[in-house]
């Protein structure tokens, strides 16, 4: 598996007042087995990216190819591409509609055309990959709390056997333990499975403790795409650009400023803790 | 006097089966008992589904208690001729600002409440007009609602409420659907009506940042009240909240590891300034 | 698409029609309506263009935003024409084949198409230059009188206003649905009649269920900001009559004896 963003522009209502630039050339290239993070302020253009990586938008110049094919073009099989980059977007309420969870989960697997024992199949392997308890399967999608519904959410897109799953903020709105309980789900999802993730997050603390790789978006560009240390280190343009750098982070730079002699290129609680218990001989 | 008084307070569901028959009762609030004084700014946190909004709901006289009585005002929450009474002195903000505006144009639905209230126009214009200031919101005020973001048109909830000239305004996970910037305006605007106006806030939330400005934090969990004190002293039971569901905001977290490694830390800690100061100390 | 539709559409600008009382414009709308309906002759047709001229350049609305309006019911427009060009009787012009078009059946198609395009045009001019809030203000105060025959003015204006505010938030609502959707492999463009009214399913069923727990969660803010019907509510804006609304009723009233005396005489 491997995406090939190329030079992507996209720009909205083109030639009319309304004109709106909101992405201008976007190249990255995402390998298989990648855990990367896509950060940017509300209105930066990342949900319009995230949904050229599934085809639901056209782009207006440049294009995006799956394993070498391009993705845009004449008779390219985009039913068969959403199956294998999985889109979850942020509300569950969005996508749930069938009687009961099982039925749910199956519209995606049944969308692609597989026979009906390969969906429920593959329907149950999803549910118990993300944790919905069996008593669960047969209730109505609208009668589970919202931690669940983002579960079933998960598996819904889980059950196409995607190679690569893209996350829409999964855990907005959820209580501290709910939203622990969801990364920790896409981390077992990303390690046993081997599924390659694409976490859109406004969270940096969550970002710095799960994924290996950040990408940022900014006006419609792609400013930087590193490491999470790397990206971090930026904390003055990450602030001009309206967002944070993880709390960790922040203390590490404030405690080098006072004077204390510490790393600053510290991303996660657990390292800065190290790292102050170090200077202080512990 | 207190502005709001509840005395073992219960709160239950009638929970029905399909066909409409009763099935079970729910007890959503067990035995809640508390009070809050005019200017106070209270937190309550919990996870989903501990009973917060539900207990929210009873301050405003949308609910009414199965047992125990709750008076706002001075004015017993069950009595129906008291109800807009309570209502004009307890303004409500829930969770999603695009379900509370009424009024095509912002001023419109600032407006909403004081022309429930019978108030002749001019002094309508001049609550509009003030309310939207406090909020930094005046210069929007012929603006669609729709082409605003999420945090403006929850400041514009805000000042909706504020026009009714309340005592207290409870807040229902206000920041729960807004990006952190969205967070960040709509938390500096709830400080300002408890500083400068004095209005009491009741800040219902499970974001524990949030939390920390509050004089009073009461935790929640399973309908009751478990934990309250100032955020100093709830937030240095780490380990307790934990066992509901919440956490303490990181740096809390970070000075908690650090002081049960044996450094020389208060415990309790909230800010990052707290903490470099209390690090740099010892 | 859903976008296109001008008719209910506010063009923001500072003219006199746009500063006029809603019950005014109502009022006009009305009149003009009936005047349409009144006259049969050139000398009336000629009355009727001069008044929706004048009132479109009054508007300061751009000519084009006024015939947007008009695309959509384009076809209704030619089939009217075509029905009545081929089905008049009267004195022959063309016969070929078994049509036979008649002089009478072309000023008849030429009137009712006339009366078409400035049906819509003259109900646009109305909604262009109001907004839709100070409409449903202008029905709730104007319609006031229907309440003593039991009719709940208040409550349709505000079902009316409610029903503005939600339509942009449940069109942004109804794209990210479908996009959901699609992302889990829906396909809504291909198969026959039956298959794409099934694959609506999928979208109407999270829009309704969105919808209603919107609506609980707006009856709730609604109750709670102290909403308990029309009754003894101010409003922020009342509607107060001006000299100029009562020149324009002035006017009104001109054009419509003027209508009248056409209609009769010609």
């Amino acid at each position: 598996m491997s995406i090939i963003v190329n030079h992507l522009d996209h720009v909205f209502s083109p030639g009319t007042v309304f004109e709106k630039k909101a992405l201008s050339d976007v190249s990255f290239k995402v390998e298989n087995g990648e855990y990367i993070g896509l950060v940017g302020h509300t209105g930066s253009g990342k949900s319009t990216l995230v949904a050229h990586l599934n085809a639901l938008l056209e782009p207006t110049g440049g294009g995006i190819y799956y394993d070498g094919v391009d993705i845009f073009s004449e008779g390219y099989d985009r039913k068969a591409l959403r199956g294998k980059v999985g889109l979850v977007f942020q509300y569950p309420e969005h996508q749930l509609f069938e009687e009961d969870v099982f039925s749910d989960v199956c519209f995606g697997p049944k969308n692609l055309g597989l026979d009906r024992s390969e969906v429920e199949l593959r329907a149950y392997d999803a549910l118990k990959a993300v944790g919905v308890k069996d008593e669960h399967f047969y209730v109505s999608p609208f009668d589970i709390s919202g931690g669940e519904k983002r579960r079933v959410a998960i598996a819904g897109v889980l059950a196409m056997k995607p190679e690569v799953l893209i996350l829409d903020e999964p855990c907005a709105g959820l209580d501290p333990k709910g939203r622990e309980e969801i990364l920790s789900l896409v981390d077992d999802l990303h390690d046993n499975l081997g599924i390659s993730v694409i976490l859109v997050s406004h969270s940096m603390d969550d970002l710095a403790e799960h994924v290996h790789r950040i990408l940022v978006i900014d006006g419609g560009k792609l400013v930087m795409d590193g490491e999470p240390r790397e990206v971090f280190r930026h904390r003055p343009e990450l602030d001009a650009m309206g967002l944070t750098v993880p709390e960790a982070t922040a203390i590490m730079s404030d405690l080098k400023r006072m004077g204390l002699a510490v790393r600053d290129d510290l991303i996660t609680v657990e390292e800065a803790k190290r790292e102050i218990l170090r200077v202080f001989g512990r | 006097m207190d502005l709001i008084k509840a005395k073992e307070l219960i709160f239950e569901y009638v929970r029905r089966d399909k066909n409409g028959e009763v099935d079970g009762f729910k007890r959503a609030i067990d035995g809640i008992s508390l009070s809050i004084k005019q200017g106070d700014f209270i937190a309550v946190l919990g996870a989903n589904g501990s009973g917060k909004s539900t207990l929210a709901k009873h301050l405003n006289s949308l609910l009414h208690p199965t047992e125990g009585v709750v008076f706002v005002d001075g004015n017993d929450t069950a009595d129906a001729d008291k109800v807009w009474d309570i209502r004009k002195a307890v303004g409500m903000v829930f969770q999603n600002p695009e379900n509370q505006m009424i009024g095509t144009i912002v001023e419109e639905d600032v407006a909403f409440a004081p022309e429930n209230l019978g108030i002749e126009s001019d002094r309508i214009k001049e609550r509009v007009k003030e309310s939207l200031d406090i909020v930094e919101m005046y210069e929007y005020r012929r603006s669609t609602p729709s082409k605003l973001s999420g945090g403006q048109k929850q400041r514009i909830a805000i000042a909706g409420v504020l026009a009714m000239h309340p005592k207290c305004i409870v807040l229902d996970e206000p920041t729960a659907m807004l990006d952190p910037e969205g967070r960040r305006d709509v938390i500096r605007a709830i400080r300002a009506l408890n500083d400068v106006e004095n209005i009491t806030i009741i800040l219902i939330t499970h974001n524990m940042e949030e939390a920390i400005y509050a004089n009073r934090i009461y935790v929640m969990d399973s309908g009751r009240i478990v934990m309250q004190g100032t955020p100093r002293e709830v937030f240095s039971h780490v380990e307790e909240l934990e066992q509901y569901r919440l956490s303490v905001p990181q740096v809390t977290r970070l000075a908690y590891d650090l002081r049960n490694a044996g450094l020389d830390i208060p415990p309790g800690i909230l800010t990052r300034k707290e903490l470099c100061e209390a690090l740099c100390r010892s | 698409m859903i976008r296109d539709i001008t008719l209910g559409q506010f063009y923001p600008a500072d003219s006199v029609l746009h500063r006029l009382d809603p019950r005014v414009k109502l009022t006009g709308t009305l009149v003009y309506v009936i005047s349409l309906f009144l006259f049969q002759s050139y000398i009336g047709y000629l009355v009727a263009t001069a008044f929706l001229v004048s009132m479109i350049v009054l508007s300061r609305v751009p000519v084009s935003f006024m015939f947007k309006g008009l695309k959509a019911v384009f076809i209704l427009i030619l089939v009217t024409g075509l029905l009545n060009v081929f089905l008049t009787p009267g004195r022959e012009l063309v016969t070929f084949w078994k049509i036979t078009i008649t002089i009478e059946g072309l000023r008849m198609a030429g009137f009712m198409v006339l009366r078409i395009v400035y049906l819509i045009v003259g109900s646009s001019i109305m909604t262009l230059t109001t907004t839709p809030s100070s409409l449903t203000d202008g029905l709730e105060k104007g319609l006031g009188w229907l309440k003593f025959l039991k009719v709940p003015v208040h409550e349709i204006a505000m079902m009316m206003s409610i029903a503005l505010t939600f339509i942009p938030v449940l069109l942004e609502e109804t794209d990210r649905i479908i996009k959901a959707q699609q992302a889990r492999g829906a396909d809504f463009e291909s198969g026959n009649l039956i298959r794409r009214i099934k694959a609506l399913v999928p979208i109407l069923v999270p829009l309704f269920v969105s919808a209603f727990r919107r609506a609980n969660d707006l009856a709730i803010a609604m109750e709670s900001r102290c909403y308990r019907g029309g009754e003894g509510r101010t409003k922020l804006y009342p509607l107060r009559y001006q000299g100029r609304d009562v020149a324009a009723y002035i006017v009104l009233a001109v054009y419509l004896a003027g209508t009248i005396c056409v209609g009769i005489l010609f």
